[in-house]
Formats: C-alpha cells, structure tokens, sequence
C-alpha cells in the first residue's frame, strides 16, 4: 500500500523511482511490522490468557519467542515474498532483487524481535500504539541503513555479503537476548 | 551467608530515601561550587586564551560546548541504565528515582550536543547536517531518551513505571557502543575522539586542558542537578512520610 502511494506522490519517473525503490520497500516493511505489533500481545492481555502463559511451566522466553515468530510468519514473510512485486512496479534494477529478497527475509525477523519488547512494554497501557512507535523506531534505525545498504550495494553490483553478515548478526544478538526482555517487560507489564 | 559483606555499607544506607536526601544536602554546596568554578574556569581559558585552530580558526572553540555535552549525554544514559538496573535487580526506590531524574537531563544535554554540533558543521562541512553514522547515533540516543520519559509518563503505578522504564533503558543500551565506535567503524566526516586513555591528545595543552576542566565541570552540573532533580523526588515521593512532616514543620520553624 504505502509503496504504490510513493510513485504517486514524488513521481511516475522510473529513473527516479529506482533509486528510491530499496528505501521505500524497507521503510514499508518497517511500518508494515509496527501496525501489527500493537496487537502482539494486546488481546492475549485482554481475555487473561497472557496471565495464564506466565503462570505455565514452560520457560517464558520460549513461548515469547514463538509468538514473535508467529507475528514474522503473518507481516515479515508475507512482504519478504511480495517485495518482488513491488520492486518491479518500483522499476529496481533485476541486480537488486536478490539483495532485496535476502535482506527482508534476514532484517524483517529482527523487527520482530525488537518490536515486540516495545509491544510488551505497553501492553499494560490503553493508548499503547503511539508509545511502541516512539519506543521501537530509534531502535529499527540501524536494521533499515544496513538493509537499504545491502539493497543498494547488490543494485550498484557490489558485495552484498558484508551487510548482509551485520543482518544476520543484528538477528543473532536479538534472537539470544529480545526475548529475555520481552519476558522481563511482560512481567512487569501484567503485575503492574 | 558468605557473600553478605561484599556491599560496601553505604551502598545500603543509599537505600534509604531519608538518608539519601540528607546526604546528598551536605554534598550539593560542594559540587555547586566546583561546577561553577569548573565552568567558569574552562570557558574563559577556553573562549578567550586558548589559541585559535590553524585550519579552522577561531570557529573550533564550540568543541569547548560540544565535547563535553556531547559526553555527558552518553554518560548520563550509562548512569541511568545502571541505576534502572540497581533498581531492577535490589528493588532499590531511590535507585528507580535517580533513574527516572536522569531522563530529561540527558535529553537535554543531547539536544545540546546535536545542536552545537550543527553550529559547528556549518563553517567546516558546509552543511548543518549530515547522515553520518556519528550524528545519526546521536540523534538515535535523544529518541531513545523521549521514548524513556513518553513511557514513564504513560504508566501510573510509580513501581511498574520505574521497571518498564529499566528495562527499555537497558534494551537500549546497545547504542552507546554504536556512538562511542561510530567514527571508526564507518569512514565519517565526523573526526575521531579528542580524548583517548591511553594515548595523548594530539592538540597542544593550551587547547585540551581548558576542555579537560570543562569536561568535568559538566560532570560536576550533571551531579548538581541530579541531585537537586532527586531531592525533589524523594520529597514528593515521601510526602506522607513522618521524616519530610518534621523536615517542613522545622523549616517553617
């Protein structure tokens, strides 16, 4: 939605639109992740299931893990698998479709992962979807320069390897450590 | 228990909001004085005798404001961090306090660094503002800042704010090394740390000592209004309690 408002609001120009086409498919998966990530937890919270996955055996961190896993099967896989769509309606070179591809498919989980230690953090709260955008965004920053550069770098036909490799390890680090935190904020979030 | 003693004492009597409003009352004169003198000190050596930059001119003596500001933002965010994570950890009250009064200090300072850093860039670089990796951590850390105080705001519960606030501040935590490494990671326009432990500045004395005395002039206010910031919180966070009742009714003699 947002990548076919671009060409209508900056311009039609297909040079134009090529050089921005790997900004604008990241910055759409970006706010793509954030429209859903208020809902992460919020109905769970709601009907008290949330207290219950608290209280279960089972290791917190695990089950976060496989809620923000579900939440990257519905909004990151989706547009890892239709970026190519949008990519040629963007008029990016064919170069670049790979580094696109491969991008989205290792930066999107990392969204995820540091969304939903926002979504936890505010669960809690009424009006908590402005907040998680404000909490979340700083921290997306370095995903969205290393994934546009990695887009822009297989365009420009230089090695996407190195940015894809920092990707890779921004999910690494996430993956040990968001939910851990995500369990802490829920904690918190629920006896509060 | 053999690990009891390992905390020094004072670190428990901190603990205690009527203990720490008092000592931090005979520490303030102290480091009010030391700020002033610090300040004054460093921004008239600096302003006025330091000699000029031979590429830059008389246009480099903003790092006198920049640098230690500049410091101060990523230092106070540390502060915070840890005192959040004092706070998660031992439940300390006063902990969460000083947590919570680092926030607006930091952001302040932060804003005062991204815009001397601007005033700066204009005659040098040509422009007000660059995206490069240095500037845009920064400007990363004065979000994560408003994004810390937006949610302590957000919550009621004082206890649940202050953890939810600690945890976010940890979280980020992961920028200070990114700012701190950013101008050798990434080829930048930005020029590499003025201060390294190890080595010596490579301006000569008259230049850096005046901005050694700055840079722990601004430690010295970041205390001053730290500690005035907690004093007001512990006041109002204590009001019903019998200590602040007495403290009012000798004031009022």
């Amino acid at each position: 939605m947002v990548a076919t408002l671009f060409p209508l609001g900056v311009s039609p120009e297909p040079t134009v639109l090529a050089t921005l086409a790997p900004g604008v498919v990241w910055v759409a998966a970006l706010l793509s992740t954030l429209l859903a990530m208020d809902g992460l937890f919020r109905s769970d919270f709601e009907d008290g299931s949330l207290e219950q996955i608290l209280l279960s055996p089972q290791p917190l961190f695990i089950v976060v893990l496989g809620k923000v896993i579900a939440h990257w099967i519905m909004t990151g896989l989706p547009l890892t698998l239709i970026a190519p769509l949008i990519a040629v309606m963007l008029f990016l070179p064919a170069e670049g479709m790979s580094g696109l591809m491969l991008s989205l498919l290792i930066g999107t989980p990392t969204l995820s992962l540091v969304g939903a230690i926002g979504a936890a953090l505010t669960v809690g709260l009424r009006k908590g979807g402005v907040l998680i955008s404000l909490l979340v965004l700083p921290l997306y920053i370095p995903v969205l320069i290393f994934g546009t550069a990695a887009v822009e770098a297989a365009v420009t036909g230089l090695p996407v390897a190195g940015h894809l490799a920092l990707l890779g390890a921004l999910l690494a680090f996430g993956i040990a450590l968001a939910p851990v935190a995500i369990a802490a904020a829920l904690r918190i979030s629920v006896s509060g | 228990m053999a690990g009891k003693n390992w905390m020094p004492r004072w670190f428990y009597q901190l603990a205690s909001p009527k203990w720490c409003y008092q000592i931090t009352g005979k520490l303030l004169p102290g480091f009010a004085i030391a700020t002033l003198l610090l300040i004054v000190v460093g921004l008239v050596w600096g302003l006025a005798f330091a000699p000029p930059d031979y590429q830059q001119g008389n246009s480099f003596r903003i790092i006198y404001l920049h640098v230690p500001t500049a410091y101060m933002a990523q230092s106070i965010y540390v502060t915070m961090a840890i005192a959040g994570a004092i706070g998660l950890i031992w439940k300390m009250k006063v902990a969460d306090m000083v947590a919570k009064c680092c926030a607006p200090i930091g952001a302040s300072l932060a804003i005062l660094a991204l815009a001397t850093g601007a005033i700066w860039g204009k005659p040098t670089w040509g422009s007000w503002w660059v995206w490069d990796a240095r500037l845009t951590s920064m400007l990363i850390l004065l979000f994560l800042y408003f994004g810390i105080m937006a949610l302590n705001s957000a919550i009621e519960s004082e206890s649940t704010a202050a953890q939810s606030t600690a945890v976010l501040a940890l979280v980020g935590l992961v920028n200070i090394p990114i700012i701190q490494y950013s101008v050798y990671w990434w080829n930048t326009l930005h020029q590499p740390s003025t201060f390294k432990i190890t080595e010596k500045p490579a301006m000569p004395p008259d230049m850096w000592i005046p901005l050694l005395i700055l840079v722990i002039g601004f430690y010295c206010f970041f205390a001053v209004t730290l500690m005035m910031r907690l004093r007001n919180e512990i006041l109002r966070r204590e009001r019903r309690s019998s200590w602040v009742r007495e403290l009012l009714m000798q004031q009022r003699g």
